[in-house]
């Protein structure tokens, strides 16, 4: 464990929480009149905590990580990133982002993919190289350093684009479904190292997913949507420690209070009882 | 992985064409002797080699104007292709309204203008060919160059959007790459045209110093191995530009896996 570890995020010693999504509704026009993606949302992720939005598809899940990366502007409502708007996040590179395809450029090496962002925002050569190979390393990718994404299977492809991530070290990390494609057994291994790298680096995660058991595993909290029009239906506070469990590896996924979570979580999807979960948690 | 295909597949599939080649020659050359054919219906390729080996210099110096003016035009029409291309993509109007009729061009015999821009220039000029060549390689060159430059897959677009880059930025590291292997389906099109339309506009009219040229003479002259003999030295070129536009494409992207030719 290395909580002592200096964070750049603190260093504004501000308490902002990471991220502070207020009464936040999105309309898209459509040929045939307009849908209501999102409606009223209001979320607060704060700094190190792991939040997961799961719901049904068309609730608006993958819609609100957009929102909170500043690629979609809302049609009402407010987000904050750390105190400034999401706009001024994005440009400041406040996060790190990755989604269900890794869409790595396919005509670059590995490491000039786990690089670009760096590249881009103007790093220097020799630091560009110091972080990449640091990055490989924490990801198990070093040896495939200068082999293209096309020689990768898909759970290392993945991997990159979690490096690529990470490269600037972002104070948060958005994930859209990003172990969606890949099989049960890698998905699992991924989870694990997800867990232990925003362990190490006390990274905000914003999760996006539509499996139930990945967000309890993953998560301190999991939001729960439904759709038509998108909003959250419930907030399940998980509290399994999941700095420990990135430790104990697989094995929380078969304790008692992991099934009493994933119950909660589905009777939540279903709009069944338990209207104020993790209240009688402490 | 295509790269790391064993040695002996790669010779079996050079081969087996080469020893396929080989076995046609031969019955077109039996074939010929045996029904007695004409020279001037077919000659025999034995006959064509040694009116080959006789016009060696001729045919060469025909063959060097030839490809020089399919070069030129190729390179300027490449050029002008993708420069035309990086505009259009900028602009979907534009795009719409041109994409169409580059297409529609694109299927025109373009080598027909060569008797007119044979009377635009002076009769000694090497223009009008390379003119027609340049036109002829453009569009394929264009139409392929929007096509890539136009499609961009959307995690990039979201990816380079969250990074907060320049348009400049995004076209150098996602457009003008991503880009690239179409911009090669065009190129691949293109050098065997150049090569056809170098020597086809030759037949209008104009300076008459290229393959295209020699073989009409030498066919009017009844020297049909001859005309045979410079058809095959532009067969030849087209190989060679081909072949030089299929190594450059290899050089230029390394990270494409190719199909099985």
């Amino acid at each position: 464990m290395s909580t002592s570890t200096a964070r750049t995020a603190d260093a504004s010693g501000t308490r902002e929480p990471a991220v502070s999504v207020r009464g936040v509704s999105q309309r898209f026009d459509t040929g045939r009149g307009s849908v209501q993606a999102l409606q009223d949302v209001d979320l607060e992720i704060a700094r190190g905590e792991f939040v997961s939005l799961i719901g049904p598809s068309g609730c608006g899940k993958s819609t609100l990580l957009r929102i909170v990366a500043d690629l979609v502007e809302p049609t009402a409502g407010e987000v904050r990133i750390n105190g400034k708007s999401a706009h001024q996040a994005r440009l400041d590179h406040d996060y790190g982002i990755a989604f269900q395809s890794a869409g790595l450029l396919e005509w670059r090496t590995v490491a000039r993919n786990v690089e670009l962002p760096l590249g881009l925002h103007g790093a220097g050569r020799a630091e560009r190289r110091a972080r990449v190979e640091e990055l490989l390393a924490l990801v198990g990718l070093s040896e495939f350093a200068s082999a293209r994404p096309s020689e990768l299977s898909g759970g290392m492809q993945q991997r990159v684009a979690i490096a690529r991530a990470l490269a600037e070290n972002p104070s948060l990390l958005l994930m859209d479904e990003p172990f969606g494609a890949l099989d049960e057994m890698t998905r699992e291994r991924m989870q694990a190292e997800l867990l232990r790298i925003s362990a190490e680096s006390s990274t905000s995660v914003l999760f996006v997913t539509h499996s139930i058991a990945e967000a309890v595993y993953l998560s301190d909290r999991v939001v729960v949507m439904s759709a038509r029009p998108g909003r959250i239906a419930d907030v399940v506070d998980i509290g399994l420690g999941r700095h420990e469990t990135a430790e104990a590896g697989a094995d929380v996924r078969e304790a008692p209070a992991f099934f009493d979570r994933v119950t909660r979580v589905r009777a939540a999807l279903r709009g069944g009882p338990g209207g104020h979960p993790g209240v009688d948690d402490r | 992985m295509s790269r790391l295909r064993s040695g002996a597949d790669a010779s079996a599939r050079v081969l087996l064409p080469l020893a396929f080649a080989v076995a046609a020659l031969l019955a077109w050359e039996v074939f010929v002797r045996a029904r007695d054919i004409p020279p001037f219906l077919l000659p025999a390729p034995s006959a064509i080699f040694e009116a080959l080996r006789a016009n060696t210099p001729q045919v060469a110096s025909a063959a060097r104007t030839s490809g020089a003016n399919a070069l030129v035009g190729l390179v300027v029409g490449s050029v002008l292709g993708v420069l035309a291309a990086v505009v259009a993509a900028r602009s979907r109007l534009l795009r719409e309204a041109l994409l169409p009729l580059s297409a529609a061009a694109s299927a025109m015999p373009i080598v027909a203008l060569a008797p007119l821009f044979n009377t635009m220039f002076t009769s000694t000029s090497d223009v009008p060919r390379r003119l027609v060549v340049t036109i002829v390689v453009f569009f394929p060159v264009f139409v392929n160059a929007v096509r890539g430059l136009s499609q961009v897959q959307p995690v990039h677009a979201d990816l380079l959007h969250s990074y907060a880059v320049s348009g400049w930025a995004f076209t150098r590291t996602v457009r003008l790459p991503g880009a690239l292997p179409h911009v090669f389906t065009g190129l691949r099109l293109a050098s065997s045209l150049a090569v056809i339309a170098a020597v086809v506009a030759e037949y209008f009219g104009g300076l008459q110093t290229g393959l295209g040229s020699r073989i009409t003479s030498a066919a009017s002259s009844s020297a049909y191995p001859r005309a045979w003999a410079y058809v095959t030295a532009a067969c030849l070129l087209g190989l060679a530009f081909y072949t030089a536009t299929l190594l450059l494409e290899r050089l230029a992207t390394p990270w494409q896996t190719r199909p099985q030719r």
